[in-house]
């Protein structure tokens, strides 16, 4: 087994609130492989953008991380100061969000910012830089690169503004990025070309990615292995084509589920009755026990842990001591 | 058509039970976006027109869903409004119910038939009112109750037709999820007992799990009291499992119309292809996607000829100088479709 690019252990994120501390991530461990795409899914509030928030050093106060480690190439970056993180934000994590408008600075051109980025993680001269800027620009497909890398992003369409986001992401060559619902503010057809950009452009350069999104589509198509997050906790994880054929964990299939084909029609769609819990009331023992249709006495009690189950790992009281496919 | 019994509604209100639902016909709206008067002078330049809808017909028959699909800009939200009269059209007509919207809409018995749900929850319940408010309404605005007893009965019976708890009533919206608050929305678009409804985007904004609960309700509330619905939404899937026919809209026209079956069967415009081919596949078969290229291109001032041949394989000259109409497709005559390609057979193979 090779050594993790990155590796997240036990991590915990609180939010002190006046009327006392709600846990938002609860015991997430996972690790990314060099070159390899995790996605990441789950309906709003799971704890997914979270998740990124905190490997990047990124978390809104009040959040904080209250346990646990991050380690990036075997050292943790957790609990490093803010110029130290600063450094390695960029050079060697990139991020690109969901809305490529906030992520660029309107003030300044799209070749400045990716100069300025350059220059501050790599030894290149501004000269140097802006020719590689230019590079850039055309590796993500923007037409006219060398007339376009002076215009400022309110000039791009929002596909184009995204491309642009991208190549500010890639640029000081990190070796993770995090991609947190990078296409979701697009169109269909502008999202399908993004998505084989961010594709090819990851294993051109052989960059591992963690990719956060509420689309399973888009993970299905992109993504080696998928965690899935359900109430701040990691309910199962492992490869795509085995969580998306043989969902695990009840809720994982429920999701799949409930997704619409667009390949034929259904009378109904399957349901996941009721909503994710509020962090305020997240339930004892396993957090989807008050929806799911095969809880039993101890999923009230105990909280399960990830546990091996028709070859991922998901945690549920279901697969304990039951016989294991390989 | 119309042998479901509207619940608690004598089919009395000047309804002929045959004909569609709603038809338009050649139905556009144009906004003004021209720079302010001095300033045009000055550049020397003339108005500029925004034609968000340029031109659509298409008729709903009772008790059936209509959906409109396509990518942002291409006029399904201006559409929608159009067809409840939030709108006056530049051009063309809507009827409902065989009569003129503009005059349907002029008769408080008219407007009761038609509601709209409308895609965000947070925004469109009062945050101030209390739920039952919300619901009772409609129902105090069209005199369809008299005393409070009666209204209040309506309401619990509008919350439980709805998966929700008569209960809920006395909670405020910022009480529920998104997608309570969504079966709130749909709660008080049933409470004038309406015929038609126009729901756009209804599920953009929630969950995957939600929405499918949405969706079922959708489709449950349609077989119970016979509605007929104009459906908006960008996403082919969702289209797939709720409509009986389908139009996909390009730049503010419509480009294919079609019974849902046979669209997502054999779909023909080459953009109705292009946008199927876009959606990330669940089955990952593995298929290598060659994605359009390509954007949207502004709707103030759009390409010549047919909208879509910047961006189109088979595009010629005919197709970059004469604009195509909406013919019967050749091979699916079912189909309506504003291609010349296709008409000339080109799109074969």
């Amino acid at each position: 087994m090779t050594v993790p690019l990155l590796e997240v252990r036990n991590l915990r994120v609180e939010f002190p609130t006046r009327r006392g501390t709600l846990v938002a991530l609860d015991d997430v461990s996972f690790s990314i492989a060099p070159g390899e795409v995790l996605g990441v899914v789950g309906e709003s509030g799971a704890g997914k953008s979270m998740t990124g928030a905190a490997i990047i050093g990124l978390l809104e106060p009040p959040g904080r991380i209250a346990g646990g480690q991050i380690l990036l190439n075997g050292r943790r970056i957790d609990n490093l100061p803010y110029a130290e993180l600063r450094r390695i934000r960029g050079r060697e994590i990139g991020a690109i969000f969901q809305d490529p408008l906030t992520t660029l600075n309107p003030l300044y051109t799209v070749g400045r910012q990716l100069v300025e980025t350059m220059t501050t993680h790599l030894p290149l001269n501004p000269a140097q830089a802006r020719a590689k800027a230019i590079e850039w620009l055309e590796l993500v497909g923007i037409p006219a690169a060398s007339q376009r890398i002076d215009s400022y992003p309110h000039e791009f369409s929002g596909g184009m503004r995204q491309r642009v986001v991208i190549a500010l992401a890639l640029c000081a060559e990190p070796k993770l990025i995090v991609a947190d619902e990078p296409t979701t503010a697009l169109d269909v057809s502008i999202q399908a070309q993004v998505i084989a950009l961010l594709k090819s452009l990851a294993r051109e350069k052989g960059t591992s990615m963690m990719l956060v999104t509420h689309d399973m589509g888009v993970i299905a198509e992109t993504a080696d292995r998928v965690a899935v997050m359900y109430a701040g906790r990691i309910v199962e994880i492992g490869a795509v084509r085995r969580v998306v054929q043989h969902a695990a964990h009840p809720y994982s299939s429920g999701l799949m589920g409930s997704i619409p084909p667009v390949g034929r029609r259904l009378d109904r769609l399957q349901q996941i009755d009721g909503a994710m819990p509020r962090l305020s009331a997240i339930p004892r023992g396993c957090p989807y026990n008050p929806r799911c249709p095969q809880v039993f006495d101890r999923c009230r009690v105990e909280r399960p842990e990830l546990m091996p189950a028709e070859g991922n790992l998901a945690a549920c009281w279901l697969y304990d001591g039951a016989p294991q496919h390989a | 058509m119309r042998d479901v019994a509207i619940q608690g509604v004598s089919p009395t209100f000047g309804s002929t039970g045959a004909g569609p639902m709603l038809e338009t016909h050649d139905v556009a709206r144009h906004f003004d976006v021209s720079r302010p008067l001095v300033q045009r002078l000055m550049a020397g330049e003339g108005r500029r027109l925004l034609r968000a809808v340029d031109g659509v017909s298409f008729a709903i028959a009772r008790g059936t869903t209509l959906s409109l699909v396509g990518e942002s800009g291409c006029g399904k939200s201006t559409v929608a409004r159009l067809v409840v009269g939030l709108y006056p059209p530049s051009r063309g007509g809507v009827t409902f119910d065989g009569q003129d919207l503009a005059q349907a809409r002029r008769e408080a018995a008219q407007r009761r038939r038609m509601q709209m749900i409308f895609q965000d929850p947070y925004a469109s319940l009062n945050p101030r009112w209390r739920v039952a408010d919300i619901i009772a309404e409609p129902i105090r605005a069209f005199g369809l109750a008299q005393t409070r007893a009666q209204i209040e009965a309506r309401v619990a019976e509008l919350l439980t037709q709805v998966g929700l708890s008569p209960l809920d009533g006395q909670k405020f919206p910022h009480e529920f999820s998104g997608g309570q608050r969504q079966r709130i929305s749909i709660a008080r678009a049933l409470s004038s007992n309406p015929e038609f409804l126009v729901c756009d985007e209804p599920t953009s904004a929630l969950d995957v799990s939600v929405q499918a609960q949405i969706l079922n309700l959708m489709k449950d509330l349609q077989a119970r009291l016979g509605l007929t619905y104009l459906f908006i939404s960008h996403n082919l899937a969702v289209v797939r499992q709720v409509s009986d026919r389908v139009g996909v809209m390009y730049l503010g026209r419509l480009v294919e119309l079609a019974p849902a079956e046979t669209l997502f069967e054999t779909p023909r415009h080459p953009y109705t292809k292009a946008l199927m081919e876009a959606i990330p596949d669940l089955e990952m078969t593995g298929r290598q996607r060659i994605p359009v290229g390509g954007e949207v291109p502004s709707p103030i001032d759009p390409p010549s000829g047919c909208p879509f041949h910047p961006r189109c394989p088979l595009a010629n000259d005919r197709c970059k100088a004469e604009r195509p109409e909406m013919i019967p497709a050749r091979g699916t005559p079912q189909t309506l479709v504003a291609c010349h390609a296709v008409e000339e057979g080109r799109d074969a193979a």
